[in-house]
């Protein structure tokens, strides 16, 4: 199969690489640029691990060509903390017990950043709208809708 | 099997890419992708088109044109589509709905479509390979179109009698166990003139109740003058059974919801 190449920013690095014509990015995101942040739980869009932020809109990976990125931002989940300091999300979403295996928090903190970008003080309505379309095994959803809450309040409290 | 995806300029030369054999539209790919990363060797080479034709919302002269690749979030948030948010937001979650365009929903097998049942309802016509042709139309030959659907359009005015409900069982975001849209019009004495109503999973793409619209023009929207098209809804149907329902289910609530529906 014919490789093409692909020039995106990812967390604001410049990336180019060669993909396979119909690579999804999900597989060039953790196989080519090596940002394993996002997970392939389904493939079929229904699970949100997968999710990422392109040039500003929550996406689903597995089910997003590499080849339609040329050109756009990305933001994954690796690209959140900076300088050693965890993005409050992250924060938030440790204190609130939010992650147990874990496999669904990067997918998760996704849908909660692009809610939170265009949302900034969001009703709990909002967050479980949010969160609808992505799955978690674990945590019975509640510790992650109080985290995303916390991490607005305190979004807010830095701005003040 | 490894895709290719191919890019071009125009919808006229992505249409004769289209007749290679093994090829596919590639829309904003919820349903195409997920077919080919599911195995589907149906899907060799995928073909899509940047044409700004596929773009953009225009309200002009009392028409509504949505481009095909215009996707259920941007129609969700338009401001002078407010009645429209209701389908837009009912396909998927927030990222599906920033993927999944106007075009796929056209395509959607059941029990997907929901934003195609909303269009049926409102009497749109579909723009595809250069003919616009009524949705019914569309709809009925549309396993056969190898025509790139470009637009879809209908009256601004439809919007004003226009009503639309979903049921799922999972929420806020689940897959249709039906849905429903209607758009009536009201003569000067409260009775209802005239009566478009779309359903969705009640076969494999949606469908127009045309014995309860014809029930439904002159009666009342109340419990009593409802009832004769409640009774007739179920005419023609043939829901399918999957994992959120049986067919029985379905056609046992459907006048439940059409009643709500028009009473609400
Ligand atoms: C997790 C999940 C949940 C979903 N929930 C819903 C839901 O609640 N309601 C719902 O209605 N749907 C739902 N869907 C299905 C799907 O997302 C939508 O129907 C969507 O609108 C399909 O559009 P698309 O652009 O992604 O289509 P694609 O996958 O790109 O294409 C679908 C089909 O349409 C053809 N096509 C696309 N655009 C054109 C065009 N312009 N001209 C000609 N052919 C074209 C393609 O070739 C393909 O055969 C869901 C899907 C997933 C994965
Ligand atoms: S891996 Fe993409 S939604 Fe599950
Ligand atoms: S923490 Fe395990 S799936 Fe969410």
């Amino acid at each position: 199969m014919a490789k093409v190449p692909i020039q995106f920013t990812l967390n604001g690095s410049e990336k180019a690489e060669f993909v396979e014509s119909g690579a999804t990015l999900l597989n060039a995101l953790r196989d080519k640029v090596g940002d394993t942040s996002p997970k392939g739980g389904c493939h079929q869009g229904t699970c949100g691990a997968c999710s990422v932020i392109i040039d500003g809109e929550l996406r689903l990976s597995c089910l997003t060509l590499a080849e339609t990125c040329s050109g756009a931002a990305i933001i994954t989940t690796a690209g959140l903390a900076e300088g050693g300091v965890l993005h409050p999300l992250q924060r938030a979403f440790l204190d609130a017990f939010a992650s147990q295996c874990g496999f669904c928090t990067p997918g998760m903190i996704m849908a909660a950043k692009a809610l939170l970008d265009h949302t900034p003080d969001p009703s709990r309505e909002d967050v479980v709208e949010a969160l609808s379309g992505n799955i978690c095994r674990c945590t019975g959803y509640e510790p992650i809708i109080q985290a995303v809450l916390t991490a607005a309040r305190s979004n807010s409290q830095n701005v003040a | 099997m490894a895709l290719a995806l191919q890019t071009y300029a125009t919808v006229e030369d992505a249409e004769t890419a289209l007749k290679a054999a093994g090829t596919r539209y590639l829309g904003g790919g919820t349903l195409v992708v997920r077919a080919a990363n599911e195995g589907d060797v149906g899907v060799c080479t995928l073909v899509r088109s940047t044409d700004p034709a596929l773009t953009g919302i225009d309200i002009s002269g009392g028409k509504v044109r949505i481009g095909a690749a215009v996707t259920m979030a941007a129609v969700a948030r338009h401001p002078d589509l407010a009645p429209l948010a209701r389908p837009a937001r009912a396909v998927g979650g927030p990222a599906i709905r920033n993927m999944a365009t106007v075009g796929g929903n056209l395509f959607a097998p059941s029990p997907y479509g929901d934003f195609a049942v909303a269009l049926l309802a409102l009497g749109a016509s579909v723009e595809a390979g250069g003919t616009t042709m009524p949705i019914e139309a569309f709809l009925t030959g549309r396993d056969d179109s190898h025509a790139i659907v470009t637009s879809v359009s209908f009256d601004l005015a439809a919007l004003a009698g226009f009503r639309f409900l979903k049921v799922s069982r999972v929420k806020p975001k689940g897959v249709s166990v039906l849905s429903i849209a209607a758009v009536l019009g009201h003569a000067s004495d409260g009775t209802v003139s005239s009566a478009r109503i779309a359903l969705g999973c009640m076969a494999d793409r949606p469908m127009r109740a045309s014995v309860a619209e014809k029930a439904l023009v002159g009666a009342r929207l109340t419990a009593d003058g409802i009832a004769p098209a409640l009774a007739a809804v179920c005419v023609g149907i043939d829901p399918a059974t999957d994992p959120i329902a049986s067919a029985w289910y379905r056609a046992e609530v459907l006048p439940v919801h059409l009643g709500r529906l028009l009473l609400g």
